[in-house]
């Protein structure tokens, strides 16, 4: 029995793979006319690897978290580091080396110098400039190390260490568990392996050496305990263990294929929020009825140019048609403020959140926005679609968008296209402006969504990015829940419905307030989807009614949520 | 043209601090460097930056050469220094 850091909860009891992160031998020095191909090696290597890490990086904020895909970014830079950059080409040029060993020593050098600063926080920063290097020398060797994308058999990776960019590209279905040498309860793998529900056990020293291939382990992430080569009664105790809790997922798991409702049978929808169409059927996988939110953003990125109408249809009817009968709720462009184009050069702006972001931006650029509309409405003939419009702050930007899109259905109708004609459309809630006027603005639509991410952060004026107030920011506050109270009810009382898209929906704690509003619909990231339902299911909606009164009433946000917590664990498992 | 700046983010010159200064900095056409204790790197790079170990409160001096280099220190200056 080895000890380690219980990094991540769980019971893991499989065959080992060991990771090994080693490269094979390359040829280090190289002769004078060699050194152009070389440097040509290097540089159509690290635009492919900028290319692999922003894929990579998109691919994590997606499935995992924008959190988790931050570290992507600094090591893009580090790839666009002319420092870096130029010591590498000095190494090919001068020193004679290859392209591999160039970069091999150049990473040694500037992990080196990093080591030496006198900040633990930038000391470990030297383990990236590895991952990068690493990266780039496979791509100049060009060695396809598909090993963990592609697994056969279900595993527990052991390893020395896990990169994050290891950690991205694995086939996630098939690791059960994480058992490494190194790493700590903050590092990326815990954040990941959480995030991803997978049990870690982290930090346990000599590890690797002591394991093979194919050898029986047990993690066990809750008491950070590793087992090698168990006995059968550990084998026995661990396995009724992994049964209990296996039945209680799978439970889940199967209830969440069943319509949601409260424990007094009051209906709520249940829906994911989605980047692209691949992600779908990962979303019907965790029992998602619908889809709350379609980032069609995604689309737009990693290229050059726009998409076409053509490529935006078959995108928009391919998730249309995964999802059907259940709806898919497209919201149109949100780029500005975080979440930049390259090709449409946005301006820098003082105050990127307050300035020309989302449906400001379609509305002046027209021709994005009609091109967008049009391969929705297309597509609305292939499913259940919705349209959704984001960041609307008053009647006039609602009503040019949805003059928008009359005009696109009168232009199709003449094209002799068919489509959807009674499509829906409604907005997202997600400026304190849109919220106190949506008596207003419930005239001119079907629905809402409250996005919550930004409704708080405008609310309550705090960035939640900057760690010196990051944290003041709390959808529990009561500045927030009214505002969220005043749009259901308003939606109700105009006959029309209130969905959640943002963060909030997805948390467990905030379920039997948002429930008491008599919120209509919740859509989260896919994992959350068998946790929400099944906590929603031990709600009572007539209890909760009368608990979400009594919150609203509450004047700090901690108040609410120690209210909430308390509501839950009467409701009992 | 330079300046000298007294950084005041809780974290200094961190990995996301860190890349957000390197980003701003590649925004420019002029070269600009920043130093610490005589030390001056290129500020466009990352490694050169996080190299310098610059924590809160360190005074560090941002140093630009180039058409728009006037912008540039003034910018950098706000996003690492007290408003």
């Amino acid at each position: 029995m080895l000890k380690g850091i219980a990094a991540s909860p769980g019971i893991a009891i499989g065959k080992v793979l060991k990771y090994e992160n080693k490269l094979s031998l390359f040829k280090e020095k190289i002769e004078p006319w060699e050194i152009d191909e070389e440097l040509q090696n290097l540089h159509r290597a690290v635009q492919d690897h900028i290319l692999r890490l922003t894929e990579l990086r998109d691919k994590t904020g997606r499935e995992i978290g924008e959190k988790e895909a931050e570290i992507f970014d600094a090591h893009i830079l580090m790839l666009k580091d002319p420092m870096f950059i130029e010591s590498i080409e000095e190494k090919i040029r001068v020193g004679k080396n290859s392209a591999a060993a160039a970069v091999k020593f150049a990473v040694e050098e500037t992990a080196g110098i990093l080591k030496d600063v006198d900040d633990e926080y930038i000391r470990e920063r030297a383990s990236d400039i590895e991952d990068v290097g690493n990266g780039l020398i496979k791509n100049i060797l060009n060695i396809d190390d598909g090993l963990i994308e592609k697994l056969n058999d279900e595993v527990i990776l052991v390893a020395q260490e896990l990169n994050p960019s290891d950690t991205a590209r694995m086939d996630k279905e098939k690791v059960l568990g994480f058992a490494l040498d190194t790493g700590g309860r903050t590092s990326h793998i815990a954040i990941m392996a959480n995030s991803l529900e997978i049990p870690a056990v982290l930090g346990v020293e000599g590890l690797s050496k002591n394991v093979k291939d194919n050898d029986l382990i047990i993690v066990d992430g809750n008491k950070g305990i590793i087992i090698v080569h168990p006995s059968d009664e550990q084998i026995g105790e661990y396995n009724r263990q992994l049964e209990a809790y296996k039945m209680k997922k799978s439970m889940a798991e199967k209830e969440c294929n069943r319509p949601c409702a409260t424990r007094d049978g009051k209906e709520i929808q249940i829906g994911a929020n989605i980047g692209t169409p691949g992600d779908a059927e990962y979303a019907k996988k965790y029992g998602a009825r619908g889809v709350g939110l379609y980032r069609t953003e995604f689309l737009f990125m990693d290229r050059n140019d726009l998409p076409s109408e053509e490529e935006q249809f078959i995108a928009y009817r391919e998730v249309a048609e995964k999802m059907a009968p259940g709806p898919v709720i497209i919201r149109t462009l949100d780029i500005g403020a975080d979440k930049s184009l390259p090709y449409l050069e946005l301006p820098r702006e003082q105050n990127p959140f307050l300035g020309w972001r989302a449906i400001r931006i379609c509305l002046d650029r027209r021709d994005i926005f009609i091109t967008q509309i049009r391969a929705v409405l297309r597509a609305s003939n292939f499913g259940n679609i919705k349209i959704m419009y984001p960041m609307v702050c008053g009647v006039g930007e609602l009503i040019q968008a949805n003059g928008i899109l009359q005009q696109a259905k009168d232009d199709l109708k003449k094209e002799g296209i068919a489509y959807d004609e009674k499509i829906e459309t409604g907005i997202m809630i997600e400026t304190p402006a849109a919220a106190i006027i949506c008596d207003i603005l419930v005239k001119y639509v079907d629905f809402f969504s409250i996005g919550t991410n930004d409704l708080t952060q405008y609310t309550l004026a705090v960035d939640r990015m900057n760690n010196r107030v990051a944290d003041l920011y709390n959808p529990m506050h009561p500045a927030v829940l009214r505002l969220v109270k005043h749009v259901i009810d308003v939606s109700h009382r105009a006959g029309k419905w209130t969905g959640m898209c943002g963060e909030l929906a997805g948390e467990t704690l905030a379920a039997p307030v948002l429930v008491g509003l008599g919120i209509d619909e919740m859509s989260m990231n896919p994992l959350s989807i068998p946790r929400i339902k099944e906590t929603l299911r031990r709600i009572s909606f007539d209890k909760a009614k009368e608990f979400s009164k009594e919150v609203l009433s509450m004047e700090h946000p901690q108040e609410a949520q120690d209210a909430c917590r308390a509501f839950l664990d009467q409701t009992g498992n | 043209m330079e300046t000298r700046v007294v950084v005041s983010d809780e974290n200094g010159l961190h990995a996301r601090p860190a890349a957000q200064f390197v980003k701003a900095a590649n925004s420019f056409v002029c070269d600009v460097w920043i130093g610490k204790d005589g030390r001056m790197v290129n500020a466009k790079s990352i490694v050169g930056v996080l190299s310098l170990g610059v924590g809160k409160g360190t005074e560090i001096v941002i140093k630009a050469q180039g058409q728009d280099e006037e912008k540039a220190v003034e910018e950098l200056k706000k996003l690492i220094g007290e408003a």
